[in-house]
């Protein structure tokens, strides 16, 4: 209270130009002892490591290798798989979902605190998890079929297709709390006003939904799909503790296969080039989501 | 009113059958994990869906560390700890110091501090993972927590930097100047108003830098190759590799590995509320 009323005479308001006029040096000094810090890493931590990556991937010939390698074209459709149903699936599901955890009432509060522990466990403890509970010998599924129909269940990581989704279901697993609480933020912002006069009119529910909710939700939306794909792109830790690339190499995606080609193989120019091949996918996604988010009040 | 008595009714049994298969659905492998690390050798090799003769073997073999992967399990906790709160002070420091600049200082290149954020934030951390890994050799850092501790403070930063910005917004730039006018030098505005104000947001993201860094298993496997800096994640993955796996101590080891994060995140589930729930962990 005290601040306002000294800003509210107009001798104090001339004081603080003069006064910044004064110490412009000193100030700046300061400003760039505080700023150093963070230029520091983003040069050496950042910069430099992008500089080196497209030097290293620069080579035609590790290109040559790689597009020579049978396991490439099928870690390229992996990659759009999971990319596909993985964050498509489960955006879709989680922006259903916020719209059920916006009813009141302590049910629904105790369901999403449950709910939620998938995203607050490490990502590492569940995927080892669901690795062993999908085995096809010994798993928890298959132990389930067994027990209720007396029928072997299906080799979940033993098959590329049952494999693969494997992995899209660990990384919805895994990633749908997350996304849901943000579309509940997002659902919580929007005007109750706006519904009651829906209902006035005799909107029904999905009209409510579809006439309401969709078009206010439609920016974050799209800014949440692009946002979930490159992470996804970047997931390493879904397929290499779910399916392992396996079986026989067929479900790596292009982050694993990259890491198995300079770490495994020992060719970092070849694990580069691996990596760099996803560059014409996530240059316009980084381009446009870095507008996106310049642009928004809400960062994700 | 029977109409609406039915669609009560109706609304009814889908909130419940909708319940029931939430709470399957994220339960499930949550529940398979406890089951296993409950189990013996032999009965993880059959056909049960419940432990039959639980037991507490596992969790005594990780808490004695009498299994050659787990010999220095505690220490591996330490390290992951060591790791996480040292992570969680740097990003707070560079963070809040420069968004303090970008904001309060209002320097003339923040928007470029902000696009370096920006882009930053939308690089996939496992993509700069090769020529990290080379960098760190040439720094002759290979096998030093430092070079663990240099990548998530560089990847957690940008968050932080956005998430200071946008709460530091609410608190009126009138205080600084009214602070100025005492004469108070940028340090003393940054220490005396600044972080007191942001409180609630330092909170929010030395939890999620935390978080970030104690969840992290690609660089750690890749900068700490062995012995004594080794992190417990890397050490999970190390299971795989043999063919016969003991699930039971794995299973047991991943949950009292999941056990501090899932306390914190509950315990602090208020404190980073109010916007800053927004806040993910990269994947």
């Amino acid at each position: 209270m005290a601040v306002t009323t000294m800003i509210d005479s107009p001798a104090t308001r001339t004081a603080p130009a003069a006064r910044r006029r004064g110490t412009f040096g000193a100030d700046k000094l300061w400003a760039l002892a505080f700023v150093t810090p963070y230029v520091a890493i983003f040069v050496a931590f950042v910069i430099y490591p992008i500089g080196y990556g497209l030097w290293l991937g620069s080579d035609p010939a590790s290109y040559r290798a790689l597009f020579g390698d049978p396991v490439y074209p099928r870690t390229v459709v992996n990659t759009l798989v999971y990319l596909l149903f993985g964050v498509n699936l489960k955006l879709l599901l989680a922006l259903l979902l916020s719209g059920f955890f916006m009813r009141r009432g302590w049910w629904t509060k105790f369901l999403l605190l449950v709910f939620m522990l998938p995203w607050a466990m490490p990502a590492l403890s569940s995927y080892l998890s669901i690795n062993w509970m999908l085995n096809g010998q010994w798993g928890l599924i298959n132990n389930l079929i067994w027990q209720v129909a007396h029928v072997d269940g299906p080799p979940w990581l033993d098959n590329s297709g049952f494999a693969l989704g494997s992995v899209i279901y660990g990384h919805i697993w895994k990633w749908l709390p997350f996304w849901t609480l943000i579309f509940l933020a997002g659902r919580m912002a929007i005007s109750v006003e706006l519904y009651e006069a829906a209902d006035v009119d005799g909107a029904s529910r999905v009209q409510k939904f579809t006439h309401v909710t969709l078009p206010l939700m439609a920016g974050m939306y799209l800014v949440c799909t692009m946002l979930s794909t490159i992470w996804a792109l970047g997931d390493f830790n879904a397929v290499r503790f779910i399916s392992g690339g396996g079986p026989a190499l067929s479900t790596h995606v292009l982050a694993t296969l990259g890491i198995r080609n300079a770490f495994e193989l020992g060719d970092p120019r070849l694990g580069m080039a691996t990596v760099l091949t996803a560059l014409p996918l996530l240059i316009p996604l980084a381009i446009l989501l870095m507008r996106q988010l310049r642009r928004s009040e809400v960062t994700i | 009113m029977t109409a609406r008595r039915r669609g009560r009714a109706i609304d009814r049994i889908g909130v419940t059958l909708l319940s029931v298969l939430l709470l399957v659905w994220t339960l499930l492998p949550i529940y398979n994990i406890i089951r296993v690390s409950m189990q013996e050798k032999e009965e993880v090799l059959s056909t049960s869906v419940y432990p039959i003769a639980p037991s507490s073997h596992a969790f005594s073999v990780v808490f004695h560390q009498a299994f050659w992967l787990l010999e220095t399990f505690w220490n591996q906790m330490s390290n992951s700890f060591f790791i996480g709160v040292v992570v969680a002070l740097l990003t707070l420091t560079i963070g809040s110091l420069t968004s303090f600049a970008i904001s309060r200082m209002r320097i003339r290149s923040g928007w470029m501090l902000t696009n370096a954020a920006l882009l930053t934030y939308v690089i996939p951390l496992s993509f700069l993972a090769i020529p990290f890994y080379g960098i760190m050799g040439k720094y002759g850092l290979t096998n030093n927590p430092l070079a663990v501790i240099a990548v998530e403070v560089t990847f957690a930063t940008p968050y932080a930097i956005f998430i200071f910005q946008q709460y530091g917004a609410s608190i009126p730039l009138e205080l600084d100047e009214a602070a100025r006018i005492d004469g108070a030098s940028p340090p003393q505005i940054f220490f005396r108003i600044y972080l007191p104000l942001m409180a609630p947001a330092l909170v929010a993201i030395g939890t999620y830098a935390l978080l970030l860094s104690w969840n992290e298993y690609l660089y750690a496997f890749l900068l700490l190759s062995g012995g004594k800096v080794v992190t417990v994640p890397v050490t999970l993955g190390k299971f795989l590799v043999g063919d016969e796996a003991p699930w039971n101590y794995l299973m047991a080891a991943a949950i009292i590995y999941a056990i501090p994060p899932l306390l914190i995140y509950y315990g602090f589930r208020r404190k980073m509320s109010g916007g800053l729930t927004m806040g993910g962990i990269k994947g």
